[in-house]
C-alpha cells in the first residue's frame, strides 16, 4: 500500500505552498494540505493526524511542533522531527535545504524517501531564489551610489560621465578599494560640503 | 593564528554575552574570529548545533537536560560548560483578567493566591516546551495556586502579544524583550519576574555537542573566556548605555534600546499605563559565579522533569548532573581568573541574602538564592 499519507504543509506564502504542493503531487499520492503559520498550528495539526508535516527550517512556528513530540493521550500520535536511520544525510540535506519534516512514530524510511526528496528539491529552489533576489539588489544598489558620486564628480570637475568613472575607478585601484566604497565616501564628503 | 568558530543565538536581551564578546573585541582577544548566526527558533538552532552548523549555542537550559533524558527532539547528546543567563523572564496576564488580580507586582505568593481566586482554566504560553519558562511557570502555579486548572502551550515569542489579543492564550511567561512587548502591544499585565519564583534559575546555557569541548580544548577555552569576560562587562554598570546600543542595533537583536534598557536595569513597565517597577535580580550575566554550571542546578532541572514525565528520580538526576560541564568551567576558566567554588553542588533556595564562602583561591559572593516559597533544593539530601 502505497496510497493514503496525509502531508500538512506549513507554509504562509500562498505561492510557494502551491509549487510545493505541485512538487509533492508529482512524486506520489498523497493527501496534502496547507496550513500558514499562525494561530492555534499545533491544535489545527493535531486535528489532521497528519503523517508527515513539512515547515520551512526558519519557520519561528517551528517550536510550536515541538509540543507534539510531547503527545500522551492514546488518540494522540507522536511526532518526531524525522531522522532517517538508514542515511543520516538526508536530513542534513533537507535542513541544508531550508525543510524541516516532522513524522508520526513507526513510518518505515522508504515511505518517506520520496516526500523528502521532492520537498528538498523545491526548497533548494526556494533558497536559490532568495539569495538570486538579494544578490540582485545589492548589486542595484550599488549601481545608485556610484551614479551618484559620478554626477558629483562630473559637476565638480566638469568631467563626461566616462572620464568621471575613469577617475573613481583610479582612486578606488590606487587604494585598494572597491569603487562602490569610493564612491560612498564621495557622497559622504559631498553631502558636508554642501 | 586566527580561529574561525561559528555560534547560534536566537535574538532575545539574554543573547548578549555572545553578542558582546564578538562585538566588544573579547572573542579576537583570544584569537578567535567568532561568527554568529542568528536563528529564528529553538528548533532551528538546535538542529543548527546538532548537525554541525555551529560549534556552539545560546540555549534554553532545559534543553540539554531532556535531551539527556530522552525528552524532545534532536539527535545527539548536547552538553553545557557555562551559564549564559540566569533569569530575565516576565509573568504575564491579558488586560482583561489582570483587572481582577489585587497583589503588588512581584509578590510571588500573593499574586499566586489572587490568580487562585480568578475563575479557570487558565491558558498560559511559553516559548518552547523544555524551558525555564515552563518549569518557573509549572512550580509556582502547583504551590501558589494549586486549584487553578492550566493548560500550557507553546507560543513562539515574537507571536506572544498577538496571541493574547487573539483570545488564544490568558498570559505567559517569555523572555524580555517579549513580556514588555506584549505590554505594549496587547496591554497585558506583568505580574512577575522569574526571579520571583526562583531568585537564580539558570536561563541560558552555552550549549556544544558532548564530546565537542575535549576534540577542541583550545577553542573551547578562547570561546568560554570571551563570553566569561562580556559577561563581566556586561554587568559594569558604566558599560550600559554601550552595551544597549550595540545590542538594539538590526545587525544584532534589532529590538527598540528602550526595551533592552529596561531588561538590563531590572527597572519593567508593568502595565501598559507607563506603571513601572524595580525587579531585584532581574537578568544575571555575572554576578555570584552566575557562569558556574552547578551540578545542582541541573539535579532541579532534572528532578521536575522526571516527576512530570514519570522518569526515575535518581537516574534522571545522575544523567542531567553530567551534562552540565562544571569540570571544564574549572579547567577553562582557571586562567581567566574567574572565581572558583570549592564544590559543583550547592543548595538552591538557601540564601536568603548574597554571602561569601570560601573558593579554590580565596572566596567569592554567592547571590540571594530563594524560592518564592521558602524550598531548599539540595542535592545532597534531597528536597527538604
Amino acid at each position: 500500500m502505497t496510497a493514503g499519507l496525509s502531508i500538512i504543509v506549513v507554509e504562509k506564502d500562498r505561492e510557494r505552498a502551491l509549487r510545493i504542493v505541485d512538487a509533492l503531487t508529482e512524486a506520489g499520492d498523497y493527501r496534502i494540505t496547507v496550513l500558514s503559520d499562525d494561530a492555534g498550528l499545533a491544535r489545527r495539526i493535531a486535528e489532521h493526524r497528519p503523517d508527515v508535516v513539512l515547515i520551512d527550517v526558519a519557520s519561528p512556528s517551528r517550536d510550536v511542533l515541538e509540543e507534539l513530540t510531547l503527545a500522551s493521550g492514546p488518540m494522540e500520535r507522536p511526532v518526531a522531527m524525522f531522522v532517517d536511520r538508514s542515511d543520516p544525510g538526508v536530513t542534513r540535506a533537507a535542513i541544508e535545504a531550508g525543510v524541516s519534516a516532522y513524522v508520526v512514530d513507526g513510518l518505515r524510511p522508504e515511505r518517506i524517501k520520496p516526500i523528502l526528496d521532492a520537498a528538498i528539491a523545491r526548497f533548494h529552489m526556494f533558497s536559490r531564489m532568495r539569495t538570486e533576489l538579494a544578490t540582485t539588489k545589492a548589486a542595484l544598489e550599488e549601481r545608485k551610489v556610484i551614479d551618484r558620486a559620478k554626477a558629483f564628480v562630473m559637476r565638480a570637475k566638469g568631467l563626461d560621465e566616462g572620464a568621471a568613472y575613469q577617475l573613481i575607478r583610479k582612486t578606488a585601484m590606487d587604494q585598494g578599494k572597491r569603487v562602490v566604497d569610493v564612491a560612498q565616501a564621495l557622497i559622504m564628503a559631498a553631502e558636508l560640503l554642501k | 593564528m586566527t580561529q574561525t568558530l561559528h555560534a547560534g543565538y536566537v535574538p532575545l536581551v539574554d543573547a548578549a554575552p555572545l553578542i558582546i564578546a564578538r562585538a566588544l573585541g573579547f572573542a579576537e582577544e583570544e584569537g578567535l574570529d567568532l561568527r554568529l548566526e542568528r536563528a529564528a527558533s529553538w528548533s532551528m538552532l538546535r538542529d543548527m548545533l546538532d548537525f554541525g552548523q555551529v560549534d556552539a549555542a545560546q540555549m534554553l537550559s532545559v534543553i540539554p537536560v531532556a535531551r539527556a533524558l530522552g525528552l524532545g527532539g534532536g539527535t545527539v547528546p548536547l552538553e553545557a560548560p557555562m551559564v549564559l543567563a540566569l533569569n530575565g523572564e516576565t509573568l504575564g496576564l491579558s488586560r482583561r483578567l489582570a483587572v481582577n488580580l489585587d497583589a503588588p507586582f512581584g509578590d510571588a505568593l500573593a499574586m499566586g493566591q489572587a490568580l487562585g481566586r480568578l475563575q479557570g482554566p487558565l491558558r498560559m504560553g511559553v516559548p518552547f516546551p523544555f524551558s525555564m519558562q515552563t518549569e518557573l511557570l509549572h512550580y509556582w502555579l502547583e504551590r501558589a495556586a494549586p486549584g487553578v486548572a492550566v493548560s500550557i502551550r507553546t507560543v513562539p515569542p515574537p507571536r506572544m502579544a498577538d496571541a493574547l489579543q487573539a483570545d488564544e492564550i490568558d498570559g505567559f511567561c517569555v523572555g524580555e524583550p517579549w513580556g514588555s512587548h506584549a505590554v505594549e502591544v496587547a496591554g497585558a499585565r506583568l505580574l512577575l519576574p522569574g526571579s520571583a519564583i526562583w531568585s537564580q534559575a539558570p536561563e541560558k546555557v552555552l550549549a556544544t555537542r558532548a564530546g565537542w569541548c575535549e576534540a577542541q580544548p583550545d577553542a573551547a577555552g578562547c570561546l568560554m573566556r570571551a563570553v566569561w569576560r562580556a559577561g563581566r562587562w556586561l554587568a559594569e554598570p558604566g558599560n550600559l548605555l554601550t552595551a544597549v546600543e550595540v545590542l538594539a542595533s538590526p545587525g544584532h537583536l534589532g529590538i527598540s534600546a528602550d526595551l533592552i534598557e529596561h531588561s538590563l536595569t531590572g527597572r519593567i513597565m508593568v502595565a501598559a499605563d507607563g506603571s513601572e517597577a524595580r525587579a531585584d535580580q532581574f537578568l544575571t550575566f555575572h554576578q555570584g559565579a552566575a557562569n558556574f554550571p552547578w551540578r545542582s542546578q541541573a539535579a532541579w532541572i532534572a528532578a521536575r522533569l522526571a516527576a512530570r514525565f514519570g522518569l526515575d528520580l535518581q537516574t534522571a538526576q545522575d544523567k542531567a548532573r553530567a551534562c552540565f560541564r562544571s569540570d571544564l568551567y574549572r579547567l577553562h576558566l582557571a586562567s581567566a581568573g574567574a572565581a572558583l567554588p570549592r564544590s559543583s553542588d550547592k543548595a538552591e533556595g538557601i540564601l536568603s541574602q548574597a554571602e561569601q564562602v570560601p573558593a579554590t583561591h580565596g572566596s567569592l559572593t554567592l547571590q540571594r538564592n530563594r524560592f518564592f516559597d521558602g524550598a531548599i533544593f539540595d542535592p545532597a539530601a534531597g528536597v527538604r
